[in-house]
């Protein structure tokens, strides 16, 4: 069977979760290879992180002369392990990264690319992706017709598989080019962990709007009492309530929860582009006329102020 | 210095979008303009310029491939202040996906000369890839710092600070590079009269691909590495329970909506 690389999105050799959902596409597709590129002294418990999720070969690149040098010299560690492994397809994640490694490795390989996928299927033994396009209003399947098949896929695609591969590590010294290291990372500051789940893999994200007026801490209250996800609208985080990170939307990160809730957010389209295709909607605002009522499964007309404190109360004591 | 900033043409996202028979973006049947986005893009490129110890020493390109609409979106930029303008226009360029876009772009990037900072936005609004700036970069051989929330330089020297989910960082590059802005970087300017009637006299220049020298069969949608097989509209959605609330009714309703659904 035909190998499929899987690059390996790692946080200093802590494996992210979307990395397990691509080794689960990644054996729809043929025989899984992950490929880590990072510190020597981490790669030990990423090669087991990953072998327990079905990668049957691990290629491990040390980063000791890359680190902190961005895209570039990833894209040229890729391009060598795909010139040896011949794989039948490339998958990354697709954040903001891995869409630039796959932008690059896309032009050296002389293959097609494909962002964004939110599913990938097989069909004659090629992969076939389904993305979600002009804010969330269409979906498209798409194929890639020339070279090595590159995707981006975007979180929650797949439902990791832990199920043990064999593991085999082989490790690879790659040439990196000077002109690989010519942007570079010169200082970086860690966010603080709110404690709560990530953002674009979260199950449910409560979300605050102007409508907040500044207060995020019911939105918070009621994300806790759900163990949710805090997101906001770009109106919220312009006001420096909330960092960008927080931010939903056109220009911020698209999600795709199982349950979004929305308060205090009126529904603009570039702010829709991020959750529309989340499985159930609810909405909080005081203006019924409010844009995002069209999209909710159940609405409340009310202020946030009271509905949100007296709704996590009820949900607290509901778990005992 | 010479800057190019690359904007793209793109139809209005508030209007309804729309695919053509043969699963291409509908162009045509749908009002186009300059990427919102790009806007901020424009505007960095005009600051850096302004920024610059000798700003008329400085020429800001606006470049796009397009169709002949694009040339709309070009001429914004020079309302906005650009100097010249770039409009590469072929039919057999309808349907390119990204990686043939990015190889006109560096061709014409290529063509307008010694180019020390191409500047992009962080997404065109209708494709939405945020590839084509890692693709121009790639095929240009140069640095890439993308999704810039704030941009420094001096000299040939850039910094730029970027909101990550992990950390929040500075990226340092020399230029010649490829810049990606996003929309934290500051509202874009509206034209000014002067500037709308500043914009008339000012160059813009239109090439085809035998101009660039590059092959009308590399591009197009039969060269596209990638085919869409099928478009769908997402069915509307069913009409929600909507409810208003009165004395804590609201609350009520909303958790008991919550354990019906399962979520609690
Ligand atoms: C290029 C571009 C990109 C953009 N990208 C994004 C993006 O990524 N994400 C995004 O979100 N936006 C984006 N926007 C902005 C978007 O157009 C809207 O301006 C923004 O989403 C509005 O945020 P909001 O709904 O919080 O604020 P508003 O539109 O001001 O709505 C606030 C709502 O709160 C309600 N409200 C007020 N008080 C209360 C209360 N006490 N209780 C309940 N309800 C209350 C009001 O009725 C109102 O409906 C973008 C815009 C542009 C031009
Ligand atoms: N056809 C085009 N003409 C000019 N610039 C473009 C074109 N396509 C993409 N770009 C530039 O590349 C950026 C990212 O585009 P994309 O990768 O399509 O999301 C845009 O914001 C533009 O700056």
């Amino acid at each position: 069977m035909t190998e499929i690389l899987v690059l390996v999105d790692h946080l200093e050799g802590a494996v992210r979760k979307p990395t397990y959902e691509l080794l689960a596409i990644a054996k729809r597709l043929g025989t899984p290879s992950a490929v880590f590129i990072g510190g020597a002294d981490k790669a030990d418990a990423a090669v087991a992180a990953v072998t327990k999720f079905g990668a049957e070969k691990v290629y491990v690149v040390d980063d000791a002369e890359i680190k902190g040098y961005l895209v570039a010299p990833k894209a040229e560690a890729l391009q060598q392990i795909a010139a040896q492994a011949s794989p039948g397809a490339i998958l990354i994640s697709s954040s903001a990264e891995g869409k630039e490694i796959a932008g690059r490795l896309a032009v050296k390989l002389d293959s097609g690319l494909i962002t964004d996928a939110v599913d990938v299927q097989v069909d004659g033994g090629s992969p076939v992706t389904t993305q979600s396009v002009f804010a969330g209003n269409f979906t498209v399947q798409a194929k890639v017709t020339q070279g090595t098949p590159i995707i981006t896929v975007k979180p929650n695609a797949a439902a990791p598989e832990e199920v043990a591969g064999a593991g085999t590590v082989e490790n690879v010294t790659v040439t990196i080019s000077d002109s690989a290291k010519k942007a570079q990372v010169v200082a970086s500051q860690p966010r603080q962990s709110s404690g709560r789940p990530e953002l674009t893999e979260a199950a449910i994200v409560v979300s605050g709007g102007r409508g907040t007026g500044g207060d995020f801490s019911e939105v918070e209250g009621l994300a806790d009492s759900l163990g949710a996800a805090v997101g906001a609208s770009r109106a919220a985080v312009d006001s420096g309530w909330v960092p960008h990170t927080f931010q939903i939307g056109q220009t911020g990160k698209t999600v795709s929860p199982q349950l979004y809730i929305a308060a205090g957010i009126s529904g603009a389209i570039q702010h829709r582009a991020g959750m529309q295709t989340s499985k159930t909607i609810i909405a909080i605002n005081k203006d019924e006329e409010a844009p995002i009522f069209e999209l909710v499964d159940f609405g409340v007309v009310g202020d946030l102020k009271s509905v949100l404190p007296a709704a996590s109360s009820a949900i607290t004591a509901s778990k005992g | 210095m010479n800057i190019v900033v690359c904007v793209k043409f793109v139809p209005d996202s508030t209007a309804d979008q729309a695919f053509e028979s043969d699963n291409t973006v509908d162009r045509v049947g749908v009002p186009g303009l300059l990427s919102e986005l790009d806007e901020y893009a424009v505007e960095q490129a005009l600051q850096l310029k302004e920024k610059n110890e000798a700003p008329d020493s400085v020429t800001v390109t606006a470049l796009s491939v397009g169709p002949e609409g694009a040339a709309d979106a070009i001429r914004k930029a020079l309302q906005m202040g650009a100097d010249a303008g770039v409009h590469v226009v072929d039919d057999a360029i309808a349907g390119s996906d990204a990686l043939a876009t990015s190889k006109v772009l560096a061709a014409a990037i290529k063509k307008v000369g010694d180019v020390d900072v191409i500047v992009c936005g962080m997404a065109s609004t209708d494709g939405g890839m945020s590839v084509v700036p890692a693709m121009l970069a790639e095929r240009l051989d140069l640095p890439q710092v993308t999704f810039a929330s704030v941009i420094e330089s001096q000299g040939n020297q850039f910094r730029i600070k970027r909101d990550g989910d992990i950390a929040t960082e500075v990226i340092g590059a020399v230029a010649p590079l490829v810049l990606s802005v996003t929309d934290q970087t500051g509202e874009a300017r509206y034209p000014s009269f002067k500037g709308i009637m500043a914009a008339k006299k000012k160059p813009l220049e239109s090439y085809s691909l035998a101009d660039l020298g590059v092959d009308a069969g590399e591009v197009g949608l039969s060269a596209a590495w990638t085919a869409v097989d099928s478009t769908e509209a997402r069915p509307p959605r069913t009409a929600g329970t909507i409810v208003t609330d009165e004395d804590g009714s609201g609350a009520k309703a909303l958790t008991e909506f919550l354990a019906s659904k399962k979520f609690i």
